[in-house]
């Protein structure tokens, strides 16, 4: 647990340092693949999902429905970067 | 010990991912390492769970990818704003979901060995349930809202129920109340999971009751405050099943959703706690509309005559525009400029869209290219040397009143100096005041002249008259 503490802390400092010099002409894609990112709940919802196979099925229901949600997120979020930096790096 | 390594692999990809899309460059293949670390983080994931329901897992990845990657293509640059708020929101349910799904069938397990306060490790691992449903319960149903306002399927205008703040205090305290007695007192499952149940109940209503008031001119805020919330939850999420990959990038996401709320509420001369609580735009025309006097307008006609004759025009875009789709009308007058000898740039505001980077990225849709689109604090020493500032669908971020009337409701927030350019062309569908209700004194300056219409209209007629020029 302690571990898990260190981690979260560090990566806070982590992400801070890696933004903060993205310029502005970036702002969106990069919300946009940080949002994707976030999707990463998607693991979690799978590890729920193994564990509420053992019992509950409103559990299991409720893992199901959490890793729709959270690919849709990751998917969707990838992808519609993707489509914007596309735009970006195209020759005029 | 590989599981470990694999996952440490897929979280440098997030980090090697996020430094690569900082540089235009190199955005896209960082976006795409990134999703590589997802697709890793994922795999690994199902093999080495134990007992996992395969045909629900990839039945729920199908789903899941299908209906993201078909939103994804249809969705139009100017709803980009919308789009970002509900694949937010739904990272937020899904992180609500796993804290639900966590806890139902541990709870009693964990109860067995007393108060989960009795035992650090049960005891953290209750809050964080606690606050993977909390955080992300509000960050879907504030994502909702978000949606919602920015699609205006509801008014953009803030909207509060009397005593709001009071309303969302006492909510608060419910949360805190309902977490120490689930925390504390409960010793039986059902109850433990009454307590969580109703915390989401409340989660959901604060979502709604804190986005509610904010005007839909702060939607960059919104945003960027629900992206950093949606990582928090993944995070909380990851403490209680213990997966330290969601921890790490859930953590990261928080971070960089923090920084751009920075960012924005800077742009704003605005802090957090104002965008808040403020219901700014609630108790209108503060500044007082008022009347404008000695205004001049013009006519696409003389204002091409105007261009012809310039060295270099700086073009001034604002949502006005994306919302008349003139972005590539836009495009065409800058080429017709160029062809001229003209030297053409653009000066984007930080708020300039309906989210960060937002007039970037519709301008990019255009073909403009990005090298010409020049942030506010380059361009502003510029604007002395322009001929023509042409100032597209944008208002309060060129009112110089936010540099000299200490009374105006925006003094202190950074704008644009258009009014420095030898002469200023403010395209306009009519004289009112903008959003937020301010008076422009920029329109009665004397190098000032209004050009009415819509301003892909507008852009369209000058691009007729250039070229019989």
């Amino acid at each position: 647990m302690e571990m898990l503490l260190a981690l979260f802390v560090l990566s806070i400092f982590l992400g801070f340092e890696l933004i903060n010099k993205v310029p502005p002409t970036l702002h969106t894609p990069l919300m946009s693949g940080a949002n994707a990112i976030s999707g990463i709940t998607v693991v979690g919802a799978l590890a729920a999902l193994a564990v509420a196979t053992k019992g509950a099925p409103f559990s299991k229901f409720l893992a199901f429905l959490a890793v729709i949600a959270a690919m849709i997120n990751v998917v969707g979020g990838f992808v519609v970067t993707d489509r914007m930096l596309k735009m970006f790096v195209k020759k005029k | 010990m590989l599981i470990t390594l694999l996952n440490l692999l897929a979280a440098s990809l997030f980090i090697f991912g996020l430094k690569k899309l900082s540089a235009v460059k190199t955005a896209r293949f960082g976006n795409q390492l990134a999703a590589a670390g997802m697709a890793l983080a994922i795999v690994v994931t199902m093999v080495h769970v134990t007992e996992l329901s395969w045909v629900y897992a990839i039945l729920g990845i199908l789903i899941g990818s299908a209906v993201g990657a078909y939103a994804a293509q249809k969705v139009q640059m100017t709803q980009m704003p919308q789009m970002v708020a509900l694949f937010n929101g739904l990272g937020g349910l899904a992180s609500a979901f796993v804290g639900i799904a966590e806890l139902l069938p541990k709870a009693q397990i964990y109860l067995s060995m007393g108060h989960f306060s009795h035992h650090q490790a049960t005891a953290i691992w209750f809050v964080a349930v606690v606050l993977s449903v909390l955080v992300g319960g509000l960050t879907f149903t504030g994502s909702l809202v978000a949606f919602a306002k920015l699609q205006e399927l509801i008014s953009g205008k803030p909207m509060a129920l009397p005593q709001q703040q009071l309303i969302n205090a006492g909510l608060g305290i419910a949360c805190v109340v309902l977490t120490i007695l689930g925390l504390a007192i409960f010793s039986s499952a059902g109850w433990v999971i009454t307590c969580v149940m109703f915390l989401l109940v409340i989660s959901l209503v604060l979502g709604v009751s804190l986005t509610m008031p904010i005007g839909g001119a702060d939607m960059p805020v919104v945003i960027s405050l629900l992206n950093s919330y949606s990582g928090i939850a993944g995070a909380a999420a990851g403490f209680a099943v213990g997966e330290p990959i969601l921890v790490i990038a859930g953590a990261m996401v928080g971070a960089s959703g923090i920084i751009l709320t920075q960012i924005m509420c800077k742009a704003m001369n605005r802090s957090l706690a104002n965008v808040i609580f403020g219901g700014f735009g609630a108790e209108d025309s503060s500044g007082g509309g008022g009347e404008y006097k000695n205004t001049r307008s013009t006519t696409a006609e003389e204002a091409a005559m105007l261009f012809d004759s310039a060295q270099l025009a700086i073009i001034v875009p604002g949502y006005g525009l994306a919302v008349a789709q003139a972005q590539h009308a836009v495009r065409e007058f800058a080429n017709l400029l160029e062809k001229k000898g003209c030297k053409v740039l653009y000066a984007i505001h930080p708020v300039a869209g309906r989210m960060p980077g937002h007039m970037n990225v519709l301008l990019a849709e255009a073909n403009i290219p990005y090298e010409q689109l020049i942030e506010m604090d380059q361009i502003n020493s510029e604007f002395k040397n322009a001929d023509i500032a042409l100032v597209l669908g944008a208002n309060d971020v060129v009112n110089p009143a936010a540099k000299t009337d200490p009374k105006s409701p925006i003094y202190g927030m950074p704008v644009l100096n258009v009014e420095q350019a030898r002469t200023v062309i403010m395209v306009k569908r009519s004289m009112n005041p903008g959003f937020a209700g301010i008076k422009n004194e920029l329109f009665e300056l004397e190098n000032t002249l209004m050009l009415f219409g819509d301003a892909k209209k507008v852009v369209s007629d000058l691009n007729e008259q250039l070229k019989q020029l």
